[in-house]
């Protein structure tokens, strides 16, 4: 059993200013419509760095039990 | 992430010298309505935030100031900050100051009131600022300038200060135009999300 942390973005929370996508270095991290921003889950290795910056710090950290 | 630096992420200095020459010659001020309009004929266009996420100098110059210059302690910013009926708050706020300004140009160029040189700080504090305007044009061109210039400089205060206790960003949270244009682009993009 293998847990794979991810981030969480809590859409109505954001304000799209996509501090994340900046920080993200895996690309994960799209502002979908100027409106909130999205995790591609595929991409996304959990390593919390766009957590770290978001100024909402409204990004979460969870582990997946896979 | 180390990326190739794009010529807008140089953007900060436009942002930095737009304050600066604001001390020079007042007029400069009128430049400001291009951080104004830009923002909201991308989002009505193109329906997107791009200049919040790409261009804007603003953001870049709080990015630089609290990560490359440490200057931020970078707290977790306080909760209401965030909260829908703030920022929309803050917003309504925002644009009836700028109604008012506008209202208060229009005076001066109907002649009803008397030119104000003072650049006003967080809508209270007054400063005289006769050292960069001379009296060689319309007192309403001028006027605006006041206005305008005591917005850009109270937003950047106020931008400043949540920069330096919380995420460097954190002015982007309540950020009017970033407010704005996010909700213009919930409007448009109604459904398609
Ligand atoms: S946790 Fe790391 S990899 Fe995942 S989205 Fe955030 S910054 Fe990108
Ligand atoms: S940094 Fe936070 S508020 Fe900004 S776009 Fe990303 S999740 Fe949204
Ligand atoms: S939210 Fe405001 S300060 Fe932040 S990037 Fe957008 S326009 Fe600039």
């Amino acid at each position: 059993m293998k847990v794979k942390k991810r981030a969480i973005i809590p859409k109505n929370q954001c304000v799209a200013c996509g501090v994340c996508v900046k920080v993200c270095p895996r690309n994960a991290i799209s502002i979908i419509s100027g409106v909130y921003a999205k995790v591609d889950d595929s991409l996304c290795v959990g390593c919390g760095l766009c957590a770290k910056a978001c100024p909402a710090s409204i990004i979460k950290m969870e582990g997946d039990v896979q | 992430m180390k990326t190739k630096k794009h010529w807008y992420d140089y953007l900060w200095i436009a942002s930095t010298l737009y304050l600066l020459l604001g001390f020079i010659n007042i007029l400069f001020a009128w430049l400001g309505l291009l951080c104004f309009f830009i923002p909201l004929i991308i989002s009505i266009v193109k329906g997107n935030k791009a200049y919040c996420n790409k261009y804007c100098g603003r953001g870049k110059l709080f990015n630089l100031l609290g990560n490359k210059l440490g200057l931020s302690i970078k707290r977790e910013c306080p909760t209401i900050l965030r909260r829908q009926w703030f920022r929309y708050s803050f917003l309504i706020f925002f644009l009836t100051m700028f109604g008012n300004m506008i209202f208060v140009t229009y005076m001066v160029f109907g002649g009803s009131r008397e030119l104000v040189n003072v650049v006003k700080l967080l809508w209270t504090i007054n400063f005289p600022w006769n050292f960069s305007y001379n009296n060689s044009i319309s007192p309403w061109i001028a006027q605006f300038a006041f206005g305008f210039y005591s917005v850009m400089l109270t937003s950047t205060v106020l931008g400043i200060i949540t920069m330096i206790f919380f995420k460097p960003r954190t002015w982007c949270v309540y950020c009017p135009m970033g407010t704005m244009t996010q909700a213009i682009c919930k409007v448009k993009n109604h459904g398609k999300e």
